[in-house]
């Protein structure tokens, strides 16, 4: 359920992604899109695949929320309503910190932001009104809309997004609560390793967005203003102070792009993917 | 208390961002720069807790077995095994080097 930014991949790519290089399954995304609908029980297979696979990575979330000392109440509360495994993370991590429920929250919202850009593409794809908007709003995440784009007609695409959002959400749920309990059982979290489980995931989350040289000075300079304003900010105030390295960085490539460029960068940008996890 | 409040704060303002997108006009947030801006924020913002994770330790910096966790993620990472065994080979390295009394 960790998630990755909008960032108009083309969505058979996508999910060929989350499903990881080599998959068998990933043939299937290869045709063009102007094929007709794909039959149902290929849509269920691909969405139970994605919903089960990262439904499964609740157990590391469970695990990491009781182990940053979160009640089992809490920690189910953050799946069932916050349901974006990123933003659940950061948010654990920052209480873990010490930070104020202020900041932890600005820096899990931030992270949570890209799903905006997410449901504005399905608004149109999925072409829900009324009641059930309200609804799906809140099943959207990475996975639900890689899936969902990777289909060619809105049927396929309604049973793409129901599929892969109901057994993520339940999955995700459960095993939230299977890990929460299991890190009660263990004790002492740290002892086992598991505050090493938080970074792991974020350095899980990050290396497929490290796709160009503008994304890794983004992070550069975000671990660089972290490291220098951590021992003397408020704690989850460098975090938040670090995100200012995404608007520096764009100012700076957007001074160097107003020379002649040989290509279109923004093309090149999003066509250099390499891999998508959960 | 702080926690139920951030998490009600978290989990009302990561709800509000999705139905906002769902509902919003084609075309509000298509504008390039704030693709590409939405796009970055959250390289910078997992970078930064990446550190402040592996690093922190209150309001200083720390190196201790949380940091060969890591690396043996970022290993597993390169050897492109699946995120469950990422975090895994992590959480089992810093167990380790702490029982080595590192």
């Amino acid at each position: 359920m960790a998630e990755q930014t909008d960032r108009a991949v083309p969505a058979e790519i996508r999910t060929a992604q989350v499903r990881g290089p080599g998959s068998p399954a990933t043939g299937a995304h290869d045709e063009p899109p102007s094929v007709p609908e794909r039959p149902d029980a290929a849509v269920v297979r691909d969405a139970l695949g994605v919903g089960i696979a990262v439904g499964l990575s609740g157990f590391a979330f469970g695990v990491t929320s009781a182990g940053a000392g979160l009640s089992v109440w809490q920690t189910c509360a953050l799946s069932l309503l916050v349901f974006t495994g990123a933003s659940q993370f950061a948010l654990v991590g920052a209480l873990a910190a010490g930070g104020n429920p202020f900041t932890a929250a600005a820096g899990a919202f931030f992270l949570g932001v890209r799903n905006a850009f997410y449901g504005l593409r399905l608004s149109a794809v999925l072409g829900y009104r009324g009641a059930v908007r309200p609804l799906a709003a809140h099943w959207i995440i990475d996975e639900t809309a890689a899936v969902t784009l990777a289909q060619t007609g809105r049927r396929s695409a309604r049973l793409g997004f129901t599929v892969t959002g109901l057994s993520l959400y339940v999955l995700w749920n459960l095993t939230t609560l299977g890990g929460a309990l299991g890190a009660r059982a263990l004790g002492d979290t740290a002892a086992w390793g598991l505050d090493a489980a938080v970074p792991a995931v974020f350095v899980a989350l990050l290396a497929p967005m490290l796709r160009s040289a503008v994304e890794r000075c983004t992070a550069g300079l975000a671990v660089l203003l972290l490291l220098v304003t951590l021992p003397v900010l408020p704690a989850g105030v460098p975090v938040l102070l670090s995100a200012l390295a995404a608007p520096a960085v764009l100012v700076v490539q957007g001074r160097w792009r107003r020379r002649p460029a040989p290509q279109e960068r923004a093309g090149a940008y999003h066509d250099t993917v390499e891999e998508d996890r959960t | 208390m702080n926690v139920w409040i951030a998490i009600g704060v978290t989990a009302v303002g990561c709800y509000l961002v999705k139905f906002l997108g769902l509902s919003a006009p084609a075309g509000v947030l298509e504008r390039p720069l704030v693709k590409r801006l939405a796009a970055l924020l959250p390289v910078a913002l997992l970078a930064a807790l990446t550190a402040q994770q592996t690093f922190g330790d209150g309001g200083h910096l720390l190196l201790d077995a949380r940091a060969a966790g890591v690396a043996a993620a970022v290993v597993a990472l390169l050897l492109r095994a699946p995120f469950l065994l990422i975090v895994a080979a992590a959480v089992a390295v810093t167990a380790g080097v702490r029982a080595l009394g590192g």
